[in-house]
């Protein structure tokens, strides 16, 4: 061992690649670590890929990039055991207004945006896990990998290894993940033929849909569920709060199986061939649940910060942006012929507060407590809205006043009219 | 001493499907590994390496992207590599295959002379474990397949012995150097790679070699027009229409399940019962 790098970037993900690509493009002697076989192969995601933090990256990059379908149609559901209330956004396409997000394999895109950067000049490393950071007085200087020789030091380490960041919990650079914080997510690939799927969802070969799903599927646990459509294949998932599983008792796979059963579900999925089954971790605590994420030579970037937006379902954008950001603070500094350590780093955490990633973090940082400890917004109230829908519609001869009394009695005697307020209040302060 | 060893990048079988309408393999995003019988031959390559110096060549035929095998081989720790890609060999079979490899080696001797020639013992994707005899024969090597163990070479001696699984048991063998090995699976484990063999790899660059760097003057054995194999049509074995029975049983402990089963298997089969009773 004897060479030595400006910096060391470990996690060849989202938020990894955009470090890595962005120090490298600028002339920094950059190496990139990646436990998998390549950039990709141990990623999962729903996914959605949103193009504008991309962009600031890759220029140009709907063009280049491996990208599924645009999303044109959001539909949100809320479920009941056999029904569901929903609503439909439908855009149109623009000319001058390209789409803002795509579905996307991350197998593809993870490989597509290391390409850019090994090209710009990022020595990527497969199949090496980093065991430990070195660290000499406290401050990080290099990696310990499981490979024969191979201590490698650097100037700076990016820690993007990921949700659990087992390297930045092993050397105290973070405390170790608490099951309330985060998700345990399960999905299916149910691959079906290009015209089954444009068909099935009222859309053309450049279009696709989202379908966000919400109430009793989760079975009164803190959780949504997915279903995107690729080109050639449905990916469907779900995932609750790990802490929430433990309590209960019901499997992942239980769940994503009557998820699949639900009679709005069953048919946009018939016939397929299940060829990928997928579980991963997402860190939905929220911005209270953000660790450190800078210290004397080294920055935590992607998911190993836990910045992801669970509410609006983006964490790839936030992934991506950390990465940037980190980056060009090392790159500034380094500029400006300063050392990295916690004092100059700190730059990271106010580009990051001045940014969407840290905005939209704290306006939500309410919500993960308010859901968690109040399962009647995944359970009654996805019923209630089921009955009340179905109530109304019903024409059975009972005029509409009655209906709505009818609705209105069962709401207070589900959540009496305390609750009802109480839940109200809880409902506005999650959000804002 | 110089080893070659030939390696293959084929699909990962175990992510291929057939198409259900046209029957065709779709190979579209299905990813590409080493063949792994390869894997066997290249550890055993670098374990004598190891053992007695020299180096090993890493060769493989196939197109550009086949450079991403040879890389991982440089991971692992051979020395050099060299890649033949030539429009001329598209559409090889086994027999233009082991020319245009045979015809590399010849090459590559001339320069280092090779000592051994170290192949997989089939391919995944196409199963014929042709292509090493055809090597072998070509090179007027002795061939060794099969092979379970490589127990001892002498250099000096030009000599080596090696165990050869067959039918019936092992045979002990002994023959001359040059020699032609087939490794047979799980007669060893690849190593993990030092930190700086994998520097190596992610820096190497890939020699790549077309015919005439090969060799090759005529290309009539070469490529579609050197294969006299056709494939005439590729097929899915059709499901099969007997579906498996479900046996309900009561039963909890392994023996009460077991008597469910033969109850059943024998009101299905009364034949059996008697000549089992008897």
């Amino acid at each position: 061992m004897a060479e030595k790098f400006d910096a060391i970037v470990i996690g060849a993900g989202p938020s990894g690649n955009a470090a890595a690509l962005v120090m490298a493009r600028a002339g920094m002697k950059v190496l990139q670590l990646e436990r998998g076989e390549y950039p990709g192969s141990k990623n999962v995601q729903g996914a959605i890929l949103y193009a504008e933090a991309l962009e600031q990256i890759i220029p140009n990059c709907r063009r280049q990039a491996p990208l599924e379908r645009p999303i044109i149609e959001q539909r949100m559901w809320v479920l009941d055991d056999e029904s569901y209330v929903g609503s439909n956004y439908r855009g149109t396409k623009k000319k001058d207004e390209p789409p803002t997000r795509y579905t996307v394999i991350r197998a593809n895109i993870d490989r597509w945006m290391s390409k850019k950067a090994t090209d710009a000049g990022v020595l990527l490393i497969c199949e090496a896990t980093v065991l430990d950071l070195i660290k000499l007085d406290g401050k990080v200087v290099g990696v310990r990998t499981d490979r024969l020789g191979g201590d490698i030091l650097a100037e700076v380490v990016v820690l993007a290894d990921g949700v659990n960041s087992l390297i930045a919990t092993k050397a105290g650079l973070r405390p170790t993940i608490k099951a309330a914080d985060v998700a345990l997510a399960v999905k299916e690939m149910h691959f079906l033929p290009k015209e089954v799927i444009e068909q099935r969802f009222n859309i053309a070969n450049d279009e696709g849909v989202v379908i966000e799903l919400f109430g009793k599927i989760t079975k009164g646990m803190m959780g949504t569920g997915f279903l995107y459509t690729n080109r050639e294949s449905i990916a469907l998932g779900i995932g609750c709060m790990a802490d929430d599983f433990k309590k209960g008792g019901v499997t992942p796979y239980d769940l994503l199986d009557a998820m699949k059963a639900h009679p709005a579900i069953k048919p946009l999925i018939a016939g397929s061939e299940v060829k990928e089954y997928a579980a991963h971790l997402i860190p939905e605590g929220g911005y209270k649940a953000i660790p450190q994420v800078h210290g004397d030579g080294w920055v935590i970037v992607g998911d190993s910060g836990g910045f992801v937006n669970a509410v609006h379902r983006e964490g790839s954008n936030l992934a991506m942006t950390s990465g940037r950001l980190a980056a060009e603070t090392i790159l500034k500094l380094k500029e400006e012929g300063k050392p990295f350590t916690a004092q100059h780093l700190a730059r990271y955490r106010a580009a990051l507060e001045d940014s969407f990633v840290m905005k939209d973090l704290k306006k939500y940082r309410n919500m993960p407590e308010i859901f968690h400890a109040n399962p009647q917004f995944f359970t009654t109230y996805p019923e209630l809205l089921n009955r009340a829908a179905a109530t109304i519609l019903k024409v059975d001869g009972i005029d509409k006043k009655t209906k709505e009394k009818e609705i209105a009695g069962e709401f207070v005697k589900r959540r009496s009219r305390l609750g009802l307020l109480g839940d109200a209040i809880k409902l506005v302060r999650s959000f804002r | 001493m110089h080893i070659v060893v030939c390696i293959k990048q084929v699909p990962d079988s175990a992510q291929i499907r057939v198409h259900p309408v046209t029957n065709t393999i779709m190979r579209q995003g299905v990813p590409t590994i080493i063949n792994p019988y390869d894997l066997f031959s290249l550890e055993e390559a670098l374990r004598l390496r190891d053992q007695l110096g020299g180096k090993v060549t890493v060769i493989t035929m196939g197109p550009k992207m086949a450079i991403e095998a040879l890389k991982k081989c440089i991971s692992y720790g051979a020395d050099d590599a060299i890649l033949l890609t030539d429009k001329v060999f598209a559409g090889s079979d086994t027999l233009a295959t082991s020319f245009a490899l045979a015809s590399t080696i010849a090459k590559i001797g001339e320069t280092t002379p090779v000592d051994m020639v170290f192949c997989g013992k089939q391919t995944i994707d196409g199963d014929t474990a042709q292509v090493g005899p055809g090597i072998a024969r070509r090179l007027h090597m002795q061939q060794l397949t099969y092979v379970a163990q490589v127990e001892k070479v002498d250099l000096d001696k030009g000599e080596i012995v090696v165990h050869r699984r067959s039918e019936g048991g092992v045979q002990v063998l002994a023959t001359k150097l040059p020699c032609l090995v087939t490794m047979l699976e799980g007669s060893n484990v690849m190593r993990y790679g030092s930190m700086d063999d994998l520097f190596r790899a992610a820096r190497y660059e890939v020699a790549e070699w077309d015919h005439k760097a090969a060799g090759i003057t005529v290309t009539a054995q070469c490529g579609l027009k050197g294969s006299p194999t056709v494939v005439k049509k590729v097929f899915a074995p059709p499901a099969r229409a007997v579906k498996a029975e479900m046996i309900k049983t009561e039963g909890k402990t392994p023996r009460e399940v077991a008597d469910a089963l033969l109850t059943s298997v024998f009101a299905k089969h009364p034949k059996l019962e008697m000549e089992i009773g008897q």
